[in-house]
């Protein structure tokens, strides 16, 4: 779990299941990692990064909705803590296996099945699981 | 999306004029290059000089354009891509797919 006693930012965003927000979301986590990260000297690179795996795991969300699923929304909880950072996406959908997502081919010249390899590669840790509220992709990265 | 369209001696120049490609924008991209290559000539030249943040979908439309140029017999070229998002063609490999020119002079000048 993310939650700590010396967790230092919590953020908790709702928005509509649609792409149109996905420029709104990557920017909100690009300029937290460029705030909370200025003595990294790779900061501008992982807030970059960061916003790339939050764009990937929010069109991920919109595109396992269900159709006609009453829940049209999209949450992202993002919280940093020890130089730890948490994101969460939360979607409604059926769900996905993730460890059976394959690793792209680099021959394989397919449209799609690269967000999650961005995200597997570009942060430390990657789980998605069932919970009450929904699946959740959880994310995390050390910001030193 | 605003995508600029310029003829250069038979060569279609798409310049793409937003900040950011991803998968809000990306269907607009494909269809856009797949109408450009229908229209005939014989090259295709996406000007990715103003993208500075490209995710899976906006690589994705990219590919479309690359294999149906070939279906056509046509050439499909980037250029200009700014080093974050030559990142992303790295990361993937994709970078020895496409034919890549630092700039739209590079890849006109071909």
């Amino acid at each position: 779990m993310c939650d700590s006693a010396k967790t230092v930012l919590n953020l908790d965003i709702i928005v509509p299941n649609k792409t149109r927000y996905l420029r709104l979301i990557g920017a909100i986590a690009e300029e937290i990692a460029k705030e909370l990260t200025v003595d990294n000297p790779d900061h501008d690179a992982l807030a970059y990064h960061l916003n790339l795996v939050v764009t990937e795991a929010v069109t991920n969300a919109i595109q396992y909705a269900c159709p006609g699923e009453s829940n049209d929304t999209v949450r992202i909880f993002l919280s940093i803590e020890n130089n730890d950072l948490c994101v969460r996406v939360y979607d409604y959908g059926k769900g996905f296996n993730l460890e059976a997502l394959p690793i792209p081919d680099a021959d394989d010249l397919s449209e799609r099945g690269r967000g999650i390899f961005f995200i597997r590669t570009l942060m430390d840790k990657v789980e998605y699981r069932k919970t009450d509220c929904g699946n959740v992709l959880e994310m995390r990265k050390r910001l030193n | 999306m605003k995508i600029l369209t310029e003829q250069h001696d038979g060569k279609t120049v798409l310049s793409l004029k937003d900040a950011r490609l991803d998968a809000h924008n990306s269907a607009e991209l494909k269809d856009r290059i797949l109408k450009s290559l229908e229209e005939g000539g014989r090259e295709i030249i996406v000007d990715l000089h103003d993208v500075q943040f490209i995710d899976s979908s906006g690589l994705g439309a990219l590919l479309s354009g690359h294999k149906n140029a070939i279906q056509r017999s046509m050439r499909f070229v980037l250029a200009g891509p700014q080093p974050r998002v030559m990142v992303m063609f790295e990361l993937t490999r994709l970078q020895r797919v496409f034919e890549i020119y630092p700039g739209l002079r590079e890849a006109l000048e071909d």
